[in-house]
């Protein structure tokens, strides 16, 4: 079993069917009798609606129906929610403007859902989309973040008339102001962090179908959480009761975070399927996507650091604005407050934390979890401040770092997390180590002899990942407990089935869950079947983002193999007639201690199934069990990535000259997968430092809807990327996994941007560093330096 | 509406079609062969790059009826039965797929890059010849690998057959 075990680089299981071409996204499944819908969207950022004529559409070729926010209220469907609560510095709750999934009486961004047409054909619902007649009054549009809450700005929901969604805080404000009162020096920056879009390469689709004998709906989706979507659905919007309510997200193309929210347009489609009385399907367009899916990050931040005379941290305070967009998006308070703050000590000893943030409505898409949600933003943060400052002090920025490193565990920050274990001088001495910092001045001497300007920058994050204990986010404002389930089933020919709550959208759990239960159990992986996706397969679970398969979903499959184990040991007492106690399992077998007697798994589940050896009395028929896992703490992965920069002073282009990455994921299930992960979220990250940022105009338009517009990475912008691990296995779960799922897009920004700036020799440079951006700051730096 | 007849993986098909049917709706809607994806409507992504007579294209900015005639493949269309085409089989062992979304159009583009370039292409090339086809999951390093070893195999493939 050693090639498949834990730590076995096995080829991936699904791959078969992706590099065939036999993938089952939604959009390759068709319902008889299906009817495709289309999205009539607002072209105003704001606006009231006076009326919408849908008479001369309705009448066109092909249509079925044509729904608007009327008859959403007329059925009295829910409107979309916003699962946590966030309470300001004065205690009031967050002020949450109501979001429906049809627009009633006001649209609120480019993009926002006027009506749906369901025909025959998507290009018949296309074609009378463009005879509806919608009657808006435009209404001037908040768009600027900045100047969001400014008095006399319009207002965008009665519920905020201020653009004010909620003023939080976090951290002892006293403790930082005595901190900055002793401080020796103090470093201060302000800095943005652009708005992304996700961009996963599999628009989002939705297919709703009504069995009316049944009385029960079918939802297939393009889900991160099928589970969640289904109770969001049920419970808040009113669609069915959960057991009359089917979510199916099959194969799902990549997620980042857009996925796990509930939206307006499958919310329709299950609702509409009934209205119709057929399937209905709706796929998006990339322009779509870019308009109407949850943009991420969108802060801007003032960020002052206390430093005592010999170099050590005092001190932090973070004042923060974040842009929610339009409405609120389904986890859309928490990712820049506890998802954010908390993170903001670093891998360092800081005493004293406090962490403001302002969020504020825009007549712009709703921003929610991205990628990393929140830590990649308090990694820029810290990690820009950490460069800084160590330029300022006249420190190298690693010896800096070191100096200020947390050094023993369990740690305490100022700012609720507790770090459980790490080892942060191992990471940044091996990444040195292999980046060959030395060589970096002799290669910054070569690059300025070709006129080249050469930077080098840090970037030692954290994360908080295996999200999350229930009872602790519960206390912080969440809106549901974030376990995770398992089932394992074993059938009787000792093949195995394991129900996970789990979701894969291209992290390759086929493989990696398969891995564990195989070396578990002593079976070829061959003989395991993943099973997620189908709320109607799998009881209940969370899903998958913030890194939470691993640590919190095989840890809740390792809890029932554990009751697995325990029922076949009671079996194989029977069959090999000996004490339960005297029953040992190893490597596929189970024997009686100091005998030759044994049995294979294999065969004592059959013997579970035809029960001939034990009673009912004695012991239950059959081989299944399950478990729910709660974690008892976050985890903490951590690393060190170095970037390496050379910059064109002519032209601007900024070249990845070289990328070394260190991380500590804990213990690691399959390395392949993992630096696969890696590689993909430093792409990210380094796409969000040079390449990417959505733009609005000052109407509220958005300039960078589609792949010509917004600059996506591609192969010829990277680098390959040097990836290599430190290991300090989790203390809080049973297979020591920290999760490694958003840790390239939280540390690459910052090393970016740390290494522009080391090689423009200034730090007035704001991302995407595009190269009309780099060569402003280059020439005006060249400049500075010839006065 | 008009009937158009084409080739597709070996095999001859027709359909009658709306003119305005994009090869890409043809295949996955007419043909039920759904391993051809869309991910943009701008001929960015390449996540619909098909052959036509051998040549790469973007099978959702070509129009079924400008295909009249003509010989398609399509990512069904490179595997014999569980035995897979050389790239394919250099994606699997090179992890140069996540969702798996962009693989086909990748895979596709790979193997009209090596009928260009030959099977021997260097890190830059690859990169470079790329520039129609984004990935969001893998950062590209491993799909680069993954195409190198495959331009390889497909080289070792010739040698054996000559």
């Amino acid at each position: 079993m050693a090639g498949t075990g834990i730590g076995a680089r096995v080829m991936r299981k699904e791959d078969f069917r992706f590099i065939t071409g036999k993938g089952n996204y939604t959009d390759d499944i068709n319902r008889p009798g299906q009817a495709h819908a289309y999205f009539l969207r607002s072209p105003h950022a704001h606006a009231k609606i006076r009326k919408i004529d849908t008479a001369k559409a309705a009448a066109m070729p092909g249509v079925v129906a044509i729904f608007t926010g009327a008859d959403i209220e007329a059925d009295k469907v829910g409107g979309l929610i916003c699962g946590w609560m966030i309470h300001s510095k004065d205690g009031t709750p967050m002020k949450a403007g109501a979001h429906p999934a049809l627009a009633v009486g006001k649209v609120r961004y480019v993009g926002d859902h006027v009506a749906v047409v369901i025909a025959e054909t998507l290009a018949e619902a296309r074609d009378a989309a463009e005879a509806i007649l919608v009657d808006y009054e435009p209404l001037k549009p908040v768009v600027d973040l900045a100047s969001a809450t400014k008095k006399g700005s319009p207002v965008i929901h009665d519920a905020a008339p201020d653009n004010q969604v909620y003023d939080w805080h976090l951290g002892d404000e006293a403790a930082v102001k005595a901190a900055f009162k002793k401080a020796k020096h103090v470093t201060k920056i302000d800095l943005v962090n652009n708005r992304l879009i996700p961009n996963a390469m599999e628009p989002r689709a939705a297919i709703g179908d009504y069995n009316s004998g049944e009385e029960a709906f079918t939802l297939y989706t393009t889900s991160q959480n099928p589970h969640v979507a289904r109770l969001v659905l049920s419970a808040f919007i009113g669609i069915a009761p959960e057991h009359k309510l089917r979510v199916i997200a099959p194969d799902v193309g990549g997620g980042f975070g857009s996925k796990i929210f509930i939206y307006a347009e499958e919310t329709i489609c299950v609702w509409a399927a009934k209205k119709v009385g057929r399937p209905v399907k709706w796929v998006a367009d990339r322009t779509e996507e870019f308009l109407a899916i949850a943009h991420g990050r969108d802060h801007l931040t003032h960020a002052e650091m206390a430093i005592d005379e010999n170099g050590r941290i005092l001190g932090l305070h973070v004042k923060t604005r974040a842009n929610l967009g339009a409405y609120l998006s389904t986890f859309a308070s928490s990712v820049p407050t506890y998802l954010y703050v908390p993170l903001l000590s670093g891998q360092y000893n800081i005493p004293a934390i406090y962490g403001e943030v302002e969020a504020v409505y825009t007549n712009t898409a709703p921003v929610d979890a991205y990628r990393g949600a929140g830590r990649p933003e308090a990694t820029f943060v810290i990690e820009r401040l950490m460069e800084v400052a160590a330029r300022e002090l006249g420190m190298d920025p690693a010896a800096f770092r070191k100096k200020n490193f947390i050094k023993s565990f369990p740690h305490q920050t100022p700012v609720i997390m507790c770090y459980d274990t790490g080892d942060y001088n191992a990471s940044l001495a091996k990444a040195m180590e292999i980046h060959d910092v030395k060589g970096f001045a002799r290669r910054k001497r070569e690059s300025a002899k070709a006129g080249k300007l050469r930077g080098l920058g840090y970037s030692a994050y954290i994360e908080a990942c295996g999200i999350a204990p229930s009872a602790a986010v519960g206390s912080l404002g969440a809106g549901v407990g974030l376990w995770e389930s398992a089932e394992v089933r074993v059938n009787p020919v000792g093949t195995v089935e394991v129900l996970t709550g789990s979701h894969s959208h291209g992290q390759g759990h086929e493989t990696t869950f398969a891995q564990l239960v195989a070396g578990r159990l002593g079976i070829p992986i061959e003989n395991v079947a993943i099973v997620h996706g189908d709320t109607d397969k799998v009881q209940m679970g969370m899903g998958t983002y913030g890194s939470r398969s691993g640590a919190v979903g095989m840890s809740a499959i390792v809890k029932a193999l554990d009751k697995v184990e325990a029922k076949a040991k009671k079996v194989a007492s029977f069959v090999l007639e000996a004490a339960e106690a005297d029953i040992d399992f190893k490597d596929g077998k189970f024997s009686v201690k100091g005998t030759d007697k044994s049995i294979d798994f294999a065969s004592v589940a059959l013997q579970a199934y035809v029960a001939h050896k034990f009673t009912g009395e004695q012991l239950e028929p059959g081989l299944k069990e399950g478990a729910f896992y709660d974690p008892t703490n976050f985890t903490f992965p951590s690393g060190v990535h170095i970037a390496e920069v050379e910059i064109d002073p002519d032209t601007g282009v900024t070249t990845i000259a070289k990328w070394t990455a260190v991380d500590d994921f804990g213990v690691i299930i399959n390395p392949m997968i993992v630096e696969g992960q890696v590689h993909g979220g430093i792409a990210q990250g380094i796409g969000q430092a040079l390449l990417e940022g959505a733009v609005y105009d000052a109407n509220g338009q958005l300039l960078t809807a589609s792949y010509m517009d917004y600059a996506m990475p591609r192969a010829d912008d990277l680098p390959s990327f040097r990836v290599d691990h430190t290991t300090t296995p989790c203390l809080s779960n049973p297979l020591g996994i920290k999760g490694c799922g958003e840790a390239g897009a939280i540390a690459a920004p910052a090393a970016v941007m740390n290494a522009i700036t080391d090689a423009l020799g200034h730090e007035n440079i704001a991302m995407p560093a595009t190269p009309q951006a780099v060569w402003q700051a280059a020439q005006a730096g060249l400049a500075r330096a010839a006065e | 509406m008009p009937k158009v007849s084409m080739t597709v993986n070996g095999k001859r098909v027709s359909a009658d079609v709306e003119g305005r049917t994009l090869l890409v709706q043809f295949l996955r809607e007419h043909q039920r062969l759904t391993g051809t994806h869309v991910g943009c409507d701008t001929s960015q992504c390449g996540a619909c790059v098909v052959h036509v007579d051998g040549k790469a294209i973007k099978a959702c900015t070509n129009l079924a009826l400008s295909c009249e005639g003509a010989n398609v493949t399509t990512i069904e269309g490179l595997a014999n039965g569980t035995e897979l085409h050389p790239m394919q089989a250099a994606f699997r062992t090179h992890h140069g797929l996540q969702c798996g979304f962009c693989t086909p159009g990748m895979i596709m583009a790979a193997i009209d890059m090596v009928n260009r370039l030959g099977y021997d292409l260097s890190e830059e090339t690859i990169r470079h010849e790329l520039e129609g086809n984004i990935c969001r999951c893998t950062g590209y390093h491993n799909i680069v690998k993954a195409i190198q070893a495959g331009a390889a195999a497909m080289g070792g493939l010739k040698v054996a057959a000559e």
